[in-house]
C-alpha cells in the first residue's frame, strides 16, 4: 500500500487537467481572427478554437479555447494553446493529433482519436482567418475533411495511414480505428483508400510519394 | 496535503468485511480437496459446506440448490446457457425444448451478450424495453410470454440506476404461462431482502466481492427440480453441476459475508436512505441543472444516479479521483467504447445527460462526513468543467 499508484494519464497530462491554460473565459467580448469547433456532444466531445494572427506576419499571436469532453480532451486543448502561440499559420496547419499527443508524453491509442480534436479545430480556426481575409485558395489545398463522423478521422489521416503502410481496410482500421463505431463511412473510405494507394503507390507516382515524404521530414 | 479517502463506488465493488478476511485467513490453514476422502479433504468439505449453508439460508434456499461458481458473470452465463444443449443425457430437456429467451435491454452485459451469442444458434431472444425509471412493463413481458414458452431473465435491481422490479409479479406471470424464470440479483442480494420461496424465482444469481466478501466467487441458486445443465464440465463437483476443484477460500468468505449482511443490513438501510436524501438536496441546492436518473422509490437506497449536462462523465470523475472521491460514470469515454451506458440510453435520457452521468454508490463504510464532503466538492468541479465547456447548460450552442 506504500506502493505510489500511478494516474491514469501521465503526469503532464493531469498537470494541464487540473490548471488548464487559455480557457476562453470571455467569448462574447474576444476579437478573434478565426473560429473554429469541431466534434460532437452526442459522441461526448466538443471542442472550440479562437486565434488572433498577426496579419502581417502571418503568426498566431493568442489562442483560446473551450472543450466538452474528458480529461484528455481538456488537457489536449490546454497544451495546444500554448504550442502554437507565436508560430506561423502553416506550421499550426501541420500539428497532428500524435503532435499533441506527444507533447502530453503519451496518450492510450484509443484516447488519441476521441479526444484529441484540438488540431482539427485549429485548422478550422485558421481556415477561418483565412475565409474572413480572402485567402480561400490557401484552404483548398490543405484542408482537411472529416470522413469518419464518429471518431473524426479525415481524409489527411487516411492518407498518412496510405503512406504508413496500410492496403486494406483492416490494416487501416487497426492504424486509424476508422468506422469501428457506426460503420456508415465505410464505402467512402474504400474508396478513399483505393484513390490514396493508386495516387501514391502505382509505379508513376513513386516521385511523388518520395516528394510527400520529403515535405513531411522538413 | 493528504486527501480524504471517500469510497462511494460499492456497486462495482465492495472492500472485504473485517471480519470476513478473519474467517479467510483462518480457513487458509485448510488445503484439503473438498473432494478426498481423507481427513484433509474432509475438513475442507465441512467448511465448504457450512458457508453453503449459510449462502442458501440468506436467500431462503436450501443448501443443496447452491452452485458456488467462479463469479456472477458465470452463473448469468449457466442459466442462459441451458437453452442450446441438446445431451439426452442431460436433465435439462424440459428447458432445452424452450428456444426462447426474454430478457431486458437493462441487464448487465454478461446477459445480453450470452443472449446475443445465443441468437447465433437458433434462440430467439426477445428485449424488453423499460420506462423512463427503468421499469419493466408487465404488459409487455405477458405479450411475450403469450408466443410460447420461454426462460424469462430479468434483473432484480439494476446496477447503474438502482431501480428494482416487482420480481414477485413478474415471476407469477412467468410461471402462469408456463415458462421458467432467472433474476440476476447480485446488486440486490446484501442491500434489500431477497428470499427466493418469497419471489418465487426458479434460478437467482448472487456474487461474494458485491456483498463485502472475496472476488472470485459466485452462487446460482437452482430450485429443486428444475432441469439443468452444466456450463463446465468434467468433474462431480457442486452435485455434478459445476466441475472445477472449488475456491474454498472464497466460498468461506462468501458465506461468513452473507452472515455478516444478515446482522447489519436492516440498520443499514435506513442510515443509507437518509444519505442519499441529504446528498440529493445538498447537490440540488448547490448545483443548477442536476438531474436524479432511476426509480424515484423503488431505487437501491446506496445507489444514486445523476446527470449533470454540460460536462463530461469521465472529466467529472477524474476531478473527483483527484479530491479522493471515487465514483463510475456511465459516459462513453471511460468505457473504451464510444457508447455512454446502454441503461441510460435505455431510460431514454438525451445522450449528453448521459456523458455527464455519475453514480454514486455507498456502502457499510459511508459516514456522514463523506457525504457532506460530496456535497461541499461537487459544485465547485461542475462549475469549473461547465466553465470550460463548449455546451452552454440551458442555453444555445448544442452540438
Amino acid at each position: 500500500m506504500a506502493n505510489k499508484i500511478d494516474w491514469v494519464y501521465s503526469e503532464r497530462l493531469k498537470e494541464h487537467f487540473l490548471n488548464p491554460r487559455n480557457i476562453l473565459e470571455d467569448e462574447d467580448s474576444y476579437q478573434e481572427d478565426g473560429k473554429g469547433i469541431v466534434g460532437n456532444i452526442k459522441c461526448g466531445d466538443q471542442m472550440m478554437v479562437v486565434i488572433k494572427v498577426d496579419k502581417a506576419k502571418g503568426i498566431i499571436t493568442d489562442c483560446k479555447w473551450k472543450t466538452y469532453g474528458c480529461a484528455s480532451a481538456i488537457a489536449s486543448t490546454s497544451i495546444l494553446s500554448e504550442m502554437v502561440k507565436g508560430m506561423t499559420l502553416e506550421d499550426a496547419y501541420y500539428i497532428s493529433a500524435k503532435d499533441i499527443a506527444r507533447e502530453l508524453d503519451g496518450l492510450p491509442e484509443h484516447k488519441i482519436h476521441c479526444s484529441v480534436l484540438g488540431d482539427k479545430a485549429l485548422r478550422a480556426a485558421i481556415n477561418d482567418y483565412y475565409r474572413r481575409n480572402g485567402m480561400e485558395d490557401k484552404i483548398k489545398k490543405e484542408e482537411a475533411r472529416i470522413v469518419c463522423q464518429c471518431l473524426n478521422i479525415t481524409d489527411r489521416e487516411i492518407e498518412e495511414a496510405v503512406l504508413n503502410g496500410a492496403r486494406t481496410y483492416l490494416e487501416l482500421q487497426e492504424r486509424t480505428k476508422i468506422g469501428t463505431v457506426c460503420g456508415q463511412c465505410k464505402e467512402e473510405t474504400l474508396d478513399l483508400l483505393a484513390k490514396y494507394i493508386s495516387e501514391h503507390f502505382s509505379e508513376d507516382k513513386k516521385e511523388k510519394l518520395e516528394n510527400i515524404n520529403k515535405k513531411k521530414s522538413e | 496535503m493528504k486527501t480524504r479517502k471517500v469510497y462511494m463506488d460499492n456497486n462495482a465493488t465492495t472492500p472485504l468485511h473485517p471480519q470476513v478476511k478473519e474467517e479467510m485467513i483462518k480457513a487458509m490453514e485448510v488445503f484439503g480437496n473438498p473432494s478426498s476422502l481423507h481427513q484433509f479433504g474432509r475438513a475442507a468439505k465441512a467448511m465448504m459446506q457450512e458457508a453453503r449453508e449459510k449462502v442458501a439460508s440468506f436467500i431462503g434456499g436450501s443448501p443443496e440448490e447452491i452452485i458456488f461458481t467462479g463469479s456472477g458473470s458465470e452463473a448469468n452465463n449457466t442459466v442462459l446457457s441451458i437453452l442450446v444443449c441438446h445431451s439426452r443425457e442431460c436433465d435439462c430437456s424440459k428447458v432445452g425444448k424452450f428456444r426462447r429467451i426474454i430478457t431486458t435491454v437493462i441487464e448487465h452485459p454478461c446477459i445480453l451478450e450470452t443472449a446475443k451469442c445465443l441468437s447465433d444458434r437458433d434462440i430467439k431472444v426477445s428485449y424488453l424495453s423499460v420506462d423512463q425509471y427503468g421499469k419493466v412493463r408487465i404488459e409487455e413481458l405477458e405479450d411475450e410470454l403469450k408466443k410460447g414458452p420461454a426462460l424469462v431473465s430479468i434483473m432484480t435491481a439494476n446496477n447503474e440506476i438502482g431501480t428494482i422490479q416487482d420480481i414477485k409479479q413478474i415471476s407469477r406471470l412467468v410461471h402462469q404461462y408456463g415458462s421458467l424464470f432467472h433474476t440476476d440479483a447480485i446488486q440486490a442480494v446484501g442491500k434489500i431482502p431477497v428470499a427466493v420461496n418469497d419471489l418465487e424465482v426458479d434460478f437467482l444469481t448472487l456474487s461474494g466481492h458485491k456483498v463485502y466478501g472475496p472476488k472470485g466467487i459466485g452462487a446460482l441458486y437452482v430450485r429443486r427440480g428444475t432441469p439443468f445443465c452444466p456450463l463446465i464440465r468434467g468433474g462431480h463437483q457442486e452435485s455434478g453441476r459445476r466441475a472445477g476443484t472449488e475456491n474454498t477460500l472464497g466460498i468461506v468468505g462468501f458465506g461468513k459475508a452473507v452472515e455478516m449482511r444478515k446482522e447489519e443490513m436492516p440498520s443499514e438501510h435506513e442510515r443509507l436512505l437518509l444519505f442519499k436524501e441529504r446528498l440529493k438536496d445538498g447537490l440540488k441546492k448547490n448545483i443548477d441543472h442536476i438531474y436524479f436518473n432511476g426509480h424515484p422509490q423503488d431505487c437501491l437506497a446506496n445507489t444514486l444516479n445523476v446527470s449533470f449536462p454540460g460536462a463530461e462523465g469521465e472529466a467529472i470523475l477524474l476531478y473527483l479521483d483527484l479530491a479522493g472521491i471515487a465514483v463510475s460514470t456511465g459516459s462513453a469515454c471511460a468505457s473504451g467504447s464510444l457508447d455512454p451506458s446502454h441503461v441510460l440510453v435505455a431510460i431514454g435520457i438525451p445522450i449528453e445527460y448521459a456523458h455527464g452521468s455519475i453514480r454514486i454508490s455507498m456502502g457499510r463504510n459511508t459516514t456522514l462526513e463523506d457525504i457532506d464532503y460530496i456535497i461541499e466538492i461537487m459544485p465547485g468541479i461542475i462549475k469549473r468543467i461547465r466553465n470550460m465547456s463548449t455546451v452552454e447548460v440551458g442555453g444555445k450552442r448544442n452540438g
